[in-house]
């Protein structure tokens, strides 16, 4: 067989072995969940409930607002406690809704399957996947639906779903590949009708043969769906990547996927979209991985949304030494988190806990001109020179070489042998440019 | 939770790479050729190695603490310099010698220029051409290997001018293991291949530019000499050229970073080499080639930039 794949990449330790094993288990029932409004990239949603009311599971409590937007659901049944500003991880806060679980999870009425999607428009299948919230699972959280709507003019001929989960550590794409795969293959069809693309191909790290192996025999009475293995590889599950690899297109520069004819969805998404047609209910709860050296049991567990971090450690045995850092995402992307009393949201992957040792961050000394970085940057960007010139604020120049294509895969900081805070220095960068340009504009 | 986290920007995970890692490799590279100068010059090669390594650790220090910065002489960049200079020298040189070009490269060509990363040439190459030109009588006084170490030529001086190797000049394969007159540890092509091998496998550089380096001039060489092999290989294994093609054309700090770069950088240094061997005035040309490619790269990288995945083609009205 042989394995697709881009120019440039590293690889970084895969540590996945604590978890690929493990079977997804249901986390226990949580007494409280803080739902944050604003669990997607676009506007945060305006509440539909006040104190004291009681919800079900999968009842609306924020409304969308606008179309790049996405509606949040209740993830347990019980009485609204609280409707307030809350930290939602990353040092940031958002409006949350405060429930008290009672015990009982009892389904909301507006849960109903909405029918055979095979029956259904183009824009009715979106419509459902719009009301069910469901947003881009392996961590961007960019809504569904918007994703499947593209223009008119630029046709869609081909559907990607992403199982190759290059992120080290994170095992729950690869368990839910194994114990629903039917689910994935449906979400996929499903994406597919919504878009009129007429090929779909699953594409997988050759980390995960047992993965391949279970979608090979799942898609194997399903025309124009193609399994992919990909070779392991960090940043392969990048869209860029993934859609050079599996089609040999490029995404022009300052483009998005549809602009080559592609869209791409997450392991996650797929199977939520699948599982939100068959049963109508709602994005409520994920599949996280709880892991890393702190970490006592590690776990892929199904979560309830709005479940704090810390009790889920807790259910993994606690920390087993004194953690350094707690990130939520894998160990390349993730974003560390201050403290452990934050919710779970719809993008959380993965929960990573590292030792003290693990958490010091290096000191950077002068770039040596080794020019690793780019050798393995997956857009052909030269990082050095970016960061050079932001580090002496010629952000101009910056652009010049590309800052604005940068996809901020982290693989550049990765393999510097100086330790120079590469990527961060082209975030830098990147929000100075497009600041730049918004005062333009105006 | 009362313990405190680290947050910091992603990745949280780092290659265990380091600069002290990458330049103990190439100290690791070079040690077969330093061993080969022990061997072949004897005690006295041991003493000028040691003055040039100690000389410009201690400079390098010096200077850090002079431009008031921290004292990074564990990252093994100096020790390096120090040893690239030894072996570029000739095994009769005064002791002073390897201590006024390793005091030169890291006072001025690294320090002076913003040191680690920063120095525009090669150090070790921009004092071997300092001290030839300061002491040319001195830095061509070649011996023989052994105890006995009398005076003789190099393998260059023999073909300069031919276009075949004459009859009286060393044998090829005395010049491939190193066993003839030259500087330290450019004599043995066969052991500073072995440190090649060693750079490669631990991918501290890429096979393209000691390849391709070494390449053109074997090309060229077979053109100009009418396709005479033998003439062809003693260009090949004689002089600077296997330490310079993959210890100092291949230095990360002044040769271009970007791949095609490196190719057109690799592929310069073989062209001047060979002119300078064939036409120029001197017997060796391996330094000067180098460091005028370094010159040079600056603006090679300009028009090297890679194109980046989906560029967009520049429209032209």
């Amino acid at each position: 067989m042989k394995f697709l794949s881009f120019k440039g990449g590293i690889h970084p330790p895969e540590s996945k072995k604590a978890t690929e094993s493990l079977s997804i288990e249901t986390a226990r029932d949580p007494q409280k969940v803080i739902i944050p409004l604003h669990q997607h990239i676009g506007a945060p949603c305006q509440p539909v409930v006040k104190v004291k009311d009681h919800v079900k599971v999968g009842q609306m409590v924020g409304e969308a607002q606008g179309f790049v937007s996405a509606p949040i659901h209740s993830s347990v049944s019980g009485e609204v406690k609280e409707v307030a500003v809350r930290a939602i991880g990353g040092g940031r806060e958002a409006v949350c809704v405060v429930i008290e679980s009672d015990g009982k999870f009892e389904v909301h009425e507006s849960v109903v399957s909405p029918g055979d999607y095979k029956l259904m428009e183009s824009s009715e299948i979106t419509k459902v996947i719009q009301e069910a919230g469901i947003v881009g699972m392996g961590g961007a959280t960019f809504p569904t639906h918007v994703k499947l709507s593209p223009p008119a003019e630029k046709p869609i001929d081909t559907v990607i779903i992403n199982g190759a989960e290059c992120e080290p550590y994170l095992t729950a794409d690869h368990r839910l590949m194994i114990e629903s795969s039917g689910e994935i293959v449906e979400g996929l069809l499903i994406i597919m009708k919504a878009v009129g693309a007429e090929k779909g191909y699953i594409a997988i790290e050759n980390n995960k043969p047992d993965a391949i192996t279970t979608m090979l025999q799942a898609v194997s009475e399903t025309p124009g769906i193609q399994v992919v293995s990909l070779q392991t590889k960090y940043p392969q599950g990048a869209e860029k990547q993934l859609i050079d690899a599996c089609t040999g297109r490029q995404v022009p520069s300052g483009g998005l996927p549809m602009d080559s004819g592609v869209v791409v969805n997450n392991i996650g998404t797929a199977f939520q979209i699948a599982h939100s047609f068959r049963t109508g209910m709602p994005l409520v709860d994920r599949i996280t991985t709880v892991t890393g050296t702190c970490i006592s049991e590690p776990k892929n567990l199904r979560v309830r949304i709005g479940t704090s971090v810390a009790d889920l450690i807790e259910q993994c045995g606690g920390y087993k030494e004194t953690p350094g850092k707690l990130i939520l995402g894998g160990p390349m992307m993730g974003i560390a988190q201050e403290m452990d009393e934050i919710p779970v949201g719809k993008g959380t992957s993965g929960i990573l806990a590292f030792n003290e040792n693990e958490a010091i961050i290096p000191d950077p000394v002068n770039c040596i001109r080794c020019g690793k970085c780019i050798d393995v940057c997956p857009i052909h960007l030269m990082p050095l020179m970016i960061s050079e010139n932001a580090l002496k604020e010629r952000m101009d120049e910056a652009e010049k070489y590309h800052a604005m294509d940068c996809i901020e895969c982290g693989s550049c900081s990765y393999i510097c042998p100086s330790k120079r805070p590469l990527v961060h220095s082209i975030r830098v960068a990147k929000s100075s440019i497009m600041a730049k340009k918004r005062q333009e504009k105006k | 939770m009362d313990q405190k986290l680290i947050v910091s920007s992603s990745p949280h995970i780092r290659d265990e790479s380091s600069v002290q890692k990458v330049m103990s490799d190439v100290v690791i590279a070079l040690l077969p050729a330093t061993i080969g100068a022990v061997y072949f010059f004897r005690t006295r090669a041991l003493i000028l190695i040691l003055i040039a390594v100690i000389t410009a650790v201690m400079a390098e220090a010096v200077m850090q603490k002079l431009r008031k910065q921290p004292v990074t002489i564990s990252d093994m960049s100096a020790v390096v310099t120090g040893l690239l200079i030894a072996l570029n020298i000739t095994a009769a040189s005064a002791w002073w010698i390897p201590m006024i070009g390793s005091a030169f490269a890291i006072v001025v060509v690294k320090q002076l220029f913003g040191g680690l990363g920063k120095n525009f040439m090669n150090p070790a190459l921009a004092a071997r051409i300092l001290l030839t030109l300061s002491w040319t009588g001195r830095m061509t006084e070649w011996i023989t290997p052994g105890a006995d170490a009398v005076s003789t030529a190099t393998p260059l001086s023999f073909v300069k001018g031919q276009m075949m190797v004459p009859g009286n000049a060393p044998s090829l394969f005395d010049s491939f293991v190193g066993n003839i007159g030259g500087c330290m540890g450019e004599t043995s092509a066969l052991l500073l291949l072995l440190g090649g091998l060693y750079l490669i496998y631990r991918n501290v550089i890429a096979i393209r530019i000691p390849l391709i380096y070494i390449g053109t001039v074997a090309a060229l060489t077979l053109i100009y000499s009418g396709f005479n092999f033998h003439y062809m290989a003693y260009h090949v294994v004689s002089g600077g050229l296997m330490i310079g093609a993959i210890f100092m054309a291949t230095d990360y700090a002044s040769s271009p970073v970007t791949s095609e770069g490196r190719i057109i950088f690799a592929f310069g240094c073989g062209l001047l080499t060979t002119v300078i061997r064939l036409f120029g005035g001197f017997n060796e040309g391996v330094g000067f080639s180098i460091l005028l490619m370094n010159v040079a790269t600056p603006l090679i990288e300009r028009y090297t930039v890679p194109a980046i995945y989906g560029e967009v083609k520049k429209q032209h009205a």
